[in-house]
């Protein structure tokens, strides 16, 4: 379904309990992986509202069904299906494929 | 530009500044305000309340410095001595000449000493000022060992305030009075006995209609002789009879007096000159002098208006008092002594319950003129808007005791009964802020009216004006939950459940958020179910809880080991260095007594901790909504004044309530003497020790909105004061909304302070045993936070930087050095955001 090229395994996913997250290095980038209970997303660890690389220790939950996570700094909501930050028009975070593979989590190049 | 004098900064004065300054926003007016006292206006009504603290910013009204206003010219200890009315000039004591254009005079009242021989030995006060009660305490101090005496001269509101004082500085009270009752103006007979009987009990003796004949000194003591023949034994003597209107300003300046004494002035408050003013307790209102506040008030708004522009006059007054005396509940209100012609009374006395309550109504029984409730004025305000007004009921049954009577409610009351009587708000104008300006909260209505901004005794009608609104003050804790943090609390204590997914499936929607997840996560944590981060806890929790540190800034966190009352041998500070040396951590000493290492990045967190449980630290809980720190000054093993053992109370303490979640971080202090070194009162909970015990203060905070702890229990025995902590903290645990701190909660509370007592105090609810069982669990159940990681391999592994990487460390993260310690580099400069 999506047109990467490279991807690479993280962690196994019995790793990141459910509507949690973990940072990992890809590429020599942060991403923070996922696990949103309905499925897997990757977003930049970088939270642009703080300047600080904490995404993936925010709060998973949901904001009208929509999944997101909650930098850890000042709350903002990113959607982790999109980036977009549900607090601020103006701000989003990019967003990296991800799959499980035979209970690998693989990442992708945005 | 015109100026405006006005002589004398008291309450009323600043008012009238205020209310001026607030009509006259583009500074047509040019303010010059000469106070005679040394500090701005303050809150003398609350005069009594200085005891408990003995700081006079606790009086402080806001705003009466006129910082940053240009328009207003404050001179402190700057006397007017005289008017010139032909050239428009007044001169104070220093000599300087002031113009005016118009001049109000607000110089207030002066206590009335009647010509008793003695009256002007030392030992012999007035009450009237904050310097009059630290010269008081002086004297109070200086006298030898053993209980002190000391009698009050005025059995009025202001001389049971007076005794109220010195019994609070630990003097044993005599109160005479010349009438044959306590508060002749305000109660009548039936009133006065019960409030006699009631203030007997607390340890003051009263003496009614006998006058005090002479003063003798009697060595450092003084020797009173009564007019019924009792010779008291006395260190030192208060006279409170009454206060006279300080008119001498007027007389001397030729313009026309009350007979009575007062500056006479029409309903427009403008004396015989029509450039003069005089307002409070210095002016008679066609003829009148009010000796309260809340007409004072009246009169500097009439003028405000005036000077801007529009007309006022001084409305009827409401002179309804209603007041706490050491616990006492006393009111009246209207035509109290049934002055009226034809007027009937209807009184219950309940000498079992401690209750008396008084009704007078006209010939007919229908219309309300006035009262008196002593012992229990809960229906007070009510009731005092319904004077003038027919009755909702039968006043035989309005009186009944509470459950069986028919209660008045808001519903019954007029558009135009007062609510606010201190800010002569009306339900009208109340009931219009809601439904016309959108007020929906009782802050909103406070700032938007003023009303409950002064006594506060009306906040809890404002409450119920908006739910007769149909303003609907939603608790609903997040959109996954439409119930309060205090029903979650409930629905999980009954139902026992132990994930927040199952909370979530059974009584919220969707998957939760950054807000309700912390919520239940606490709750669960109070109610005892393991460690934070066991079973599905972890990913509840918000970052610190999560990783059992404060996160900063820059992404690394902060360490914080327990220091209990901040005691701490070399041994263990010499860890603490080596941990940061070590560690490369800066160091900074915290307001709790205690040491914050900062720049911890994540899989440097278990590594600090092992090296500080080793040797014998645990988690100060510094990253929880849970007990901070109980800080403590060094009491009576070192210190000269300490007169118990604030450290080891504190430690006590801090071991106790360790660990315990609660809705908002808990703070504590213990002080070892009435001086307060630890800033007890600045605390949710804080304890002050007492020669006889220890007074225990709540609903303390500093932060954005600082809040001094009000007194709950005094002079109680370690044991008392630990159960009554015991049952604060739980009750508070249980009912506070989701970051609501306890002066927050305390002031929301149906009853505030006084219900809170009645609950943890006098078990009014039932509930203490449930209380006390629940504190015992928890302080049984404690275990250290950091330890249970250490020892939890599982647990260990999340404390990495990436999942694919450990060890690696986090490339953003990085510092420089500043004053010899390193501080974090910021990659890009974030807008700080609320």
């Amino acid at each position: 379904m999506t047109m990467t090229s490279s991807w690479t395994a993280v962690c196994a996913a019995a790793d990141i309990p459910e509507f949690s997250g973990a940072a990992a290095l890809v590429d020599g980038q942060q991403v923070a992986v996922f696990h949103a209970g309905e499925g897997w997303y990757a977003l930049s660890n970088w939270d642009p509202c703080s300047g600080a690389a904490v995404l993936s220790r925010g709060i998973v939950g949901d904001a009208r069904g929509e999944p997101v996570v909650a930098s850890p700094v000042y709350k903002e909501r990113f959607s982790l299906r999109s980036g977009q930050c549900l607090d601020a028009d103006e701000v989003s975070v990019p967003v990296y494929p991800v799959r499980v593979r035979d209970g690998v989590i693989e990442v992708g190049s945005p | 530009m015109p100026t405006v004098v006005v002589a004398g900064h008291g309450m009323v004065a600043h008012r009238f500044v205020e209310a001026l300054r607030a009509a006259d926003a583009a500074g047509e007016w040019q303010v010059v305000v000469f106070g005679e006292e040394s500090r701005p206006a303050y809150d003398r009504v609350a005069l009594t309340s200085y005891v408990d603290s003995w700081d006079p910013a606790a009086l402080a009204l806001p705003g009466s410095d006129y910082a940053g206003d240009d328009a207003v010219e404050l001179r402190l200890g700057e006397v007017v001595v005289s008017v010139d009315r032909e050239a428009k000039t007044v001169t104070t004591a220093a000599g300087h000449v002031q113009p005016y254009d118009s001049l109000v005079l607000a110089t207030g009242s002066r206590p009335f000493v009647p010509p008793v021989p003695g009256r002007d030995l030392p030992g012999v006060f007035v009450y009237r000022t904050i310097e009059d009660l630290d010269a008081i305490r002086a004297a109070a101090e200086r006298q030898g060992r053993g209980r002190r005496a000391a009698m009050v001269i005025g059995g009025g509101l202001l001389g049971l305030e007076a005794a109220k004082a010195l019994r609070d500085m630990g003097l044993s009270p005599h109160v005479v009075e010349m009438a044959p009752r306590l508060m002749p103006l305000q109660v009548d007979d039936g009133g006065g006995g019960l409030l006699r009987r009631l203030i007997a009990n607390l340890d003051v003796t009263v003496h009614t209609g006998t006058s005090t004949d002479a003063i003798e000194a009697d060595g450092s003591r003084l020797l009173a002789k009564l007019g019924n023949g009792t010779e008291l034994d006395v260190d030192l003597v208060v006279f409170s009879a009454g206060v006279r209107p300080r008119d001498d300003l007027a007389r001397e300046s030729g313009l026309d007096v009350g007979e009575r004494g007062g500056v006479l002035v029409d309903a427009t408050c403008r004396t015989s000159d029509s450039a003069v003013y005089a307002i409070g307790e210095c002016a008679a209102v066609e003829g009148r002098v009010y000796g309260i506040v809340a007409p004072g008030y009246a009169m500097a708004e009439v003028v405000a208006a005036q000077l801007t522009g529009t007309t006022a006059s001084f409305p009827e007054p409401d002179t309804a008092t209603k007041l706490k005396l050491m616990g006492v509940d006393v009111a009246s209100f209207g035509d109290a002594h049934a002055a009226t012609e034809g007027a009937l009374e209807v009184a219950v006395n309940d000498a079992v319950a401690g209750t008396y309550k008084k009704l007078v109504v006209t010939d007919d029984g229908r219309t309300l003129l006035g009262g008196v409730l002593v012992g229990d004025a809960a229906e007070y305000n009510t009731l005092r808007a319904l004077v003038g007004r027919p009755l909702p009921a039968d006043p035989g049954a309005l009186l009944a005791p509470a459950g069986g009577g028919a209660a008045v409610g808001v519903d019954a009351l007029p558009d135009e009964a007062q609510v606010c009587s201190c800010n002569g708000v009306s339900k009208g104008a109340l009931t219009r802020a809601i439904t016309e300006d959108g007020c929906d909260s009782v802050g909103k209505l406070k700032a938007c009216t003023r009303a409950g901004t002064s006594c506060g005794s009306c906040v809890p009608m404002l409450a119920k004006l908006l739910n007769a609104c149909g303003v609907e003050q939603s608790k609903a804790l997040c959109e996954h939950f439409t119930q309060s943090r205090a029903e979650l609390f409930e629905i999980i204590r009954a139902t026992r459940m132990t994930t927040f997914s199952e909370v979530v499936s059974r009584y919220g929607t969707g998957t939760g958020c950054a807000v309700c997840k912390p919520a239940v996560a606490s709750i669960l944590a109070t109610l005892g179910n393991g460690h934070i981060l066991g079973g599905e806890q972890a990913p509840l929790q918000d970052t610190n809880d999560r990783f059992l540190a404060n996160m900063q800034r820059n992404g690394s966190y902060s360490v914080v080991p327990r220091i209990p009352g901040g005691e701490i041998t070399p041994e263990k500070l010499m860890v603490i260095a080596q941990v940061a040396q070590d560690f490369g951590l800066y160091t900074k000493i915290t307001g709790g007594q205690r040491i914050d290492l900062f720049g911890a990045t994540v899989d440097q967190l278990p590594e600090i901790w092992r090296r500080l449980v080793d040797a014998g630290f645990e988690s100060g809980h510094a990253y929880g909504k849970s007990l901070r720190t109980v800080k403590s000054c060094v009491g009576s093993t070192w210190c000269r004044y300490g007169v118990q053992d604030s450290v080891g109370l504190a430690i006590d303490l801090e071991l106790r309530y360790r660990g315990l979640r609660s809705p908002h971080k808990i703070k504590a202090g213990v002080s070892g003497c009435a001086r307060e070194c630890a800033e007890a009162r600045g605390k949710d909970f804080g304890v002050i020790a007492t020669e006889h015990g220890w007074n225990l203060y709540v609903g303390g905070n500093g932060g954005a909105t600082p809040r001094h702890a009000e007194l709950l229990v005094s002079d109680v025995d370690t044991e008392t004061l630990v159960r009554t902590i015991d049952r604060f903290l739980m009750f508070y645990v249980r009912t506070a909304d989701r970051l609501q701190r306890t002066a927050p909660w305390i002031e929301e509370l149906d009853g505030g302070l006084d219900h809170l007592r009645a609950v943890i105090v006098d078990d009014s609810l039932g509930i203490c045993e449930d209380l006390d069982a629940a504190m015992a669990k928890h302080v049984e159940g404690y275990t250290d936070e950091w330890r249970g990681v250490l020892e939890d391999p599982d647990k260990l592994a999340r404390f990495s930087s990436f999942v694919n990487a450990p060890g690696t460390p986090d490339p953003s993260i990085s510092f420089r050095e500043e004053r010899e310690q390193k501080i974090p580099v910021l990659l890009g400069v974030p807008e700080v955001r609320r």
